[in-house]
């Protein structure tokens, strides 16, 4: 049959389908093969925090959003091209996010009676005969039966059939968006060899069996293709948040020529980073799972006092619990990193959904004056880079730091250009020396020009000595009450954090000019959301700029000059107005929050509408 | 302070320039006396040594050495050294804990580092009280004690350390008292030496809150008949002129007249013999006030592998299969390169 060949800048497509169908795998994969395929990508991964929720119901759908295309792909997009649904609950959660006209692939046999009587339709009622999806292009198949008969001759069992499901929708979408087939063989044969090579050919078969059905099958009168994205020279591959976040402290700490201590304790969504740490024994790394956060922060405390880079990852929960030793860690001056991989809160809240309210705490959630450099990614792939500049702070500063994560970065891929090691910025911890002696004692709380004290380890001769929460006396590090040394001590360690600011880039201006009508200021994770809102608002000729904050603490130098260039400034958050109040206690402008708290990352699209009421109508 | 420690150490070179501040009279001076000492004895360079303390007066004892030491956050102590043991398996590392700091705060740590057996010695000052706030019951206090938070005497059963650190899988587990200085050196000392997580429960009297609460172990007229000293190989005998013995019935234990019984049928204390140190370790609590408080080494296991020991061994086995090569690790499996 000869198609018509349709050329697109990008695609979103959903995948949805029972927690355990799949899903999150199929995802992952078709991601993985369109990075290599040299599209720019980016991802969103939505699961129940349940590991097998009930099946067939609402609350037990898990999808995987992704975008890819032939330009600097931002979001996952607002709403998709393509939505596989394998079910009817899978349906009734996404519908919305599909364009009119786009492509719905069904599984017919997840629209039985039961399964649309579990997603709430009324008796009788079959949304896939009903009519009622006339506006898609809809695609029935009966997955089951087509992947049954293209394993008829193997001995596994209907309901392991069933659970390989997902690589014939995966085969057949590879097809439809010309993914090269090649590259998703060699993805799931490195998947499932090792575990069983007979469930290893069975998938590679069902791939095939999919992207044959694509060709043979009349289904599809067009077929896609997606251009290559314009990339700079580089060597590239697709990372997951959490897996930036190991590799850049990995990096920093082998720069440093420190050891790497990490220990977590296990919490969606921050658990994945311990499990890679622990595959890296050789890069000398010392993974410890601890019995709870308190102890992993302080067990990172211990291994820095040994001389060696402590780093944890945790979700609010846990970073609750570390409030007491992070501020033990102000009062060692220790160099500690500390992951807060934001989730929804508070308390339990919702485990697996982004949610930026925990920005207040990690500025000030602790007893007494314990400023710290808080810094945040702003994509999957930066979380590399800000691990890394996290570790190098820690170092170069003697000072607990935290880096600000949330469930979307986590779990959201990204394309990454791989850095060339030599060009990190080098490492230097600031060890001890005899120029810290006086009269052969050592002073460990003697601060160099940079207000920064000596790291001095067991095994050190000469160099003994005891650090402890107690205040201590300037310069000689012994128990002090003294009420003016306290309060220098007080200001001692905020002009220390003060300080990297001096070394900090000045803040820029990540789009449009510097000075007009509006500025959206954003931090962490609405990065790409509020990127592409603001550029599309400029290509609609409406006078608006970026300003996006990797440093929350300390903030720019220039902000307060940057800021004061706009009329107005607005702050889309997933949370009531943290970073809002921040500019406006510190600045004095006129900062106004844009909120969102659903556990859901920004639209591109509420951000247009609402930029455009405000200018309309400012 | 000697710059060296060339020629023989004293108990002096182990010691800091600042003046101690516990209270006249109490019994952590003697503590601090007895580990100097050990330390001395076994000649360990002053810079390889750690001391870890949570809050509490017992916490306070890292500012009184003269190794390193870090005095950290209430009961976080066995969290923090398990860091350092992890990265710094060569270092000797002292944890000092209280009754409250070890057993009420930190419990959870307390138990954990001793299940993973890491290379550490854990001193626990047990005074019955909390004496830094002012004398509130503790996790040991005794029912019946009158304290602020108990002013109609407390109700609460209390813990028994020894017990709680034997079923937390204490590889060496001992109790000793700050009294008896001759025995408190031999029992630091021998935790010194364990390798793994060696406990001692120290009875330490506090003199401003909790007075003579160990009394009966210490007094001439008491001592005898509630104070069994345990050694290894030897028959448990105590009671004046050690004429009473300790029998087991199966697993019953018996206190009977020595002259009563057949040698062969006293119980001979064998600290390797983990059945027997469970008897032992709960000896008195258990079984009613008939019976003594065992002092020693109830328990000494050295054959279980350490933490250190179980990391090293698996970071060897790897570093023979996998070359480190950073690049390679951020490559990762799939990458591609755009000219």
């Amino acid at each position: 049959m000869n198609r018509q060949r349709r050329v697109v800048p990008d695609v979103v497509i959903v995948f949805a389908g029972d927690s355990g169908e799949g899903m999150q795998v199929t995802g992952m994969q078709f991601a993985h093969a369109s990075a290599m395929r040299g599209n720019d990508i980016a991802t969103f991964p939505n699961y129940p925090a349940e590991i097998r929720a009930p099946q067939g119901t609402l609350a037990g759908v898990s999808s995987f959003q992704l975008r890819f295309g032939s330009f600097d792909v931002l979001t996952p997009g607002d709403e998709c091209d393509v939505l596989v649904a394998m079910n009817a609950a899978a349906l009734k959660t996404h519908l919305h996010l599909l364009k009119p006209g786009g492509i719905l692939i069904a599984n017919e046999p997840g629209f039985d009676r039961r399964s649309l009587r579990l997603a709430g339709y009324s008796e009788e009622q079959n949304p896939l005969t009903d009519g009622s999806l006339s506006g898609y292009q809809l695609i029935v198949l009966n997955i089951s039966q087509l992947v049954s008969a293209a394993l008829a001759d193997t001995g596994f069992s209907v309901r392991e059939k069933e659970r390989m499901k997902n690589m014939f929708v995966l085969g057949l979408l590879a097809w439809l968006f010309d993914r090269p087939l090649e590259a998703l063989e060699q993805l799931v044969t490195t998947k499932f060899a090792a575990r069983n090579p007979e469930i290893a050919a069975a998938n590679l078969r069902l791939l095939r069996a999919g992207y044959n059905f694509g060709e043979t099958s009349e289904l599809f009168a067009v077929r896609y293709e997606i251009p290559q994205a314009q990339l700079p020279p580089g060597t590239y591959r697709s990372i997951s948040g959490n897996e930036a976040l190991v590799l850049g402290f990995v990096t920093a700490a082998q720069k440093a020529g420190l050891k790497l201590f990490y220990a977590g304790y296990p919490i969606t969504p921050a658990s994945e980073v311990l499990h890679q740490m622990s595959t890296l024994l050789p890069y000398d790394v010392y993974p410890f799972q601890a019995e709870d956060e308190i102890a992993a922060l302080c067990a990172a405390i211990g291994a820095a006092f040994g001389g060696h880079l402590g780093v944890t990852a945790t979700s609010g929960p846990g970073f609750s619990l570390m409030s007491e030793a992070l501020g033990l860690a102000v009062m060692l001056e220790l160099p500690v990193v500390v992951c807060d991989i934001q989730r929804a809160g508070p308390a339990t809240g919702m485990p697996t959904k982004p949610e930026q309210a925990d920005l207040l705490q990690a500025l000030y959630g602790r007893h007494g004056e314990a400023p710290l450099p808080v810094l945040a990614a702003a994509t999957p792939a930066d979380c590399f880079h800000t691990a890394y500049e996290a570790a190098r702070i820690a170092v170069h500063y003697m000072t607990p730091v935290v880096v600000l994560s949330d469930a979307f970065l986590a779990n959201g891929t990204d394309l990454w250009r791989i850095p060339e090691l030599d060009t990190l910025p080098p490492i230097v911890p600031p060890w001890a020396s005899d120029r810290y002696k006086h009269n052969g004692s050592f002073a460990p709380y003697e601060r160099d020009e940079r207000g920064v004290r000596p790291w001095a380890v067991p095994g050190m001769r000469g160099f003994e000595h005891r650090i402890g929460g107690l205040e201590k006396e300037h310069i000689t590090g012994n128990v002090s009450y003294d009420p003016a040394n306290h309060e220098r001590m007080v200001s001692l360690r905020a002009a220390k954090i003060e300080h990297i600011a001096h070394e900090l880039p000045p803040q820029t201006i990540t789009c449009g000019e510097p000075s007009g009508e509006l500025a959206l200021v954003s931090w962490g994770s609405s990065y790409g959301a509020v990127l592409s809102a603001v550029q599309e608002c400029r290509r609609q000729g409406l006078s608006v700029s970026h300003i996006h904050l990797r440093y929350l603490n300390p903030l720019p130098r220039n902000l307060g000059d940057v800021l004061r260039g706009f009329r107005r400034i607005l702050v889309p958050e997933l949370n009531s107005g943290h970073l809002t109040q921040v500019l406006r206690a510190r600045y004095l402008v006129d900062a106004r929050p844009y909120s969102k708290i659903q556990g859901r990352p920004l639209s591109v699209s509420e951000l247009v509408e609402y930029i455009q009421r405000e200018l309309h109508h400012g | 302070m000697a710059d060296t420690l060339s020629t023989a150490p004293t108990a002096k070179d182990y010691a800091s320039d600042q003046e101690v501040r516990w209270c006249p009279g109490c019994g952590d001076y003697a503590i601090l006396k007895q580990v100097q000492t050990v330390l001395a004895d076994l000649a360990i360079p002053r810079e390889n040594v750690v001391f870890i303390s949570g809050i509490g007066c017992s916490s306070r004892f890292p500012y009184y050495m003269g190794t390193y030491g870090l005095h950290g956050i209430h009961g976080r102590a066995p969290a923090i050294a398990t860091g350092l043991a992890i990265t710094r398996p060569e270092l000797h590392i002292w944890i000092v804990t209280g009754d409250g700091d070890g057993l009420s705060i930190g419990g959870n740590h307390f138990l954990h580092i001793l299940r993973r057996n890491l290379d550490v010695t854990i001193l626990l000052f047990n005074n019955e009280v909390y004496g830094l706030t002012k004398g509130q019951i503790s996790p040991t206090s005794r029912p019946g004690q009158r304290t602020p938070s108990t002013p109609w005497g407390s109700f609460e059963y209390p813990f028994n350390p020894a017990a709680l650190a034997f079923a937390a899988g204490a590889t060496f587990v001992a109790r000793t008292l700050d009294r008896d200085q001759p025995h408190l050196r031999m029992i630091l000392h021998r935790a010194a030496l364990h390798r793994g997580a060696a406990f001692v429960e120290i009875y330490q009297n506090c003199p401003v809150f909790n007075d003579g609460a160990f009394a009966i172990y210490t007094d001439k007229e008491t001592k005898p008949d509630n104070a069994l000293f345990v050694e290894h190989g030897k028959p448990l005998r105590f009671g004046s002129g050690e004429q009473k013995v300790l029998v087991l019935d199966g697993t019953a234990p018996r206190v009977a007249a020595l002259t009563d019984e057949l040698p062969a049928n006293v119980w001979v204390h064998d600290e390797t013999d983990r059945g027997k140190a469970a008897l032992l370790v709960q000896l008195s609590e258990a079984l009613g006030p008939a019976f003594p408080r065992p002092f020693g080494v109830l328990y000494a296991d050295p054959s279980r592998p350490t933490y250190g020991e179980l990391l090293a061994e698996r970071r060897q086995r790897l570093a023979q299969e996998t070359v480190p090569d950073l690049a390679r690790l951020l490559h990762g499996r799939n990458f591609w390169t755009i000219p």
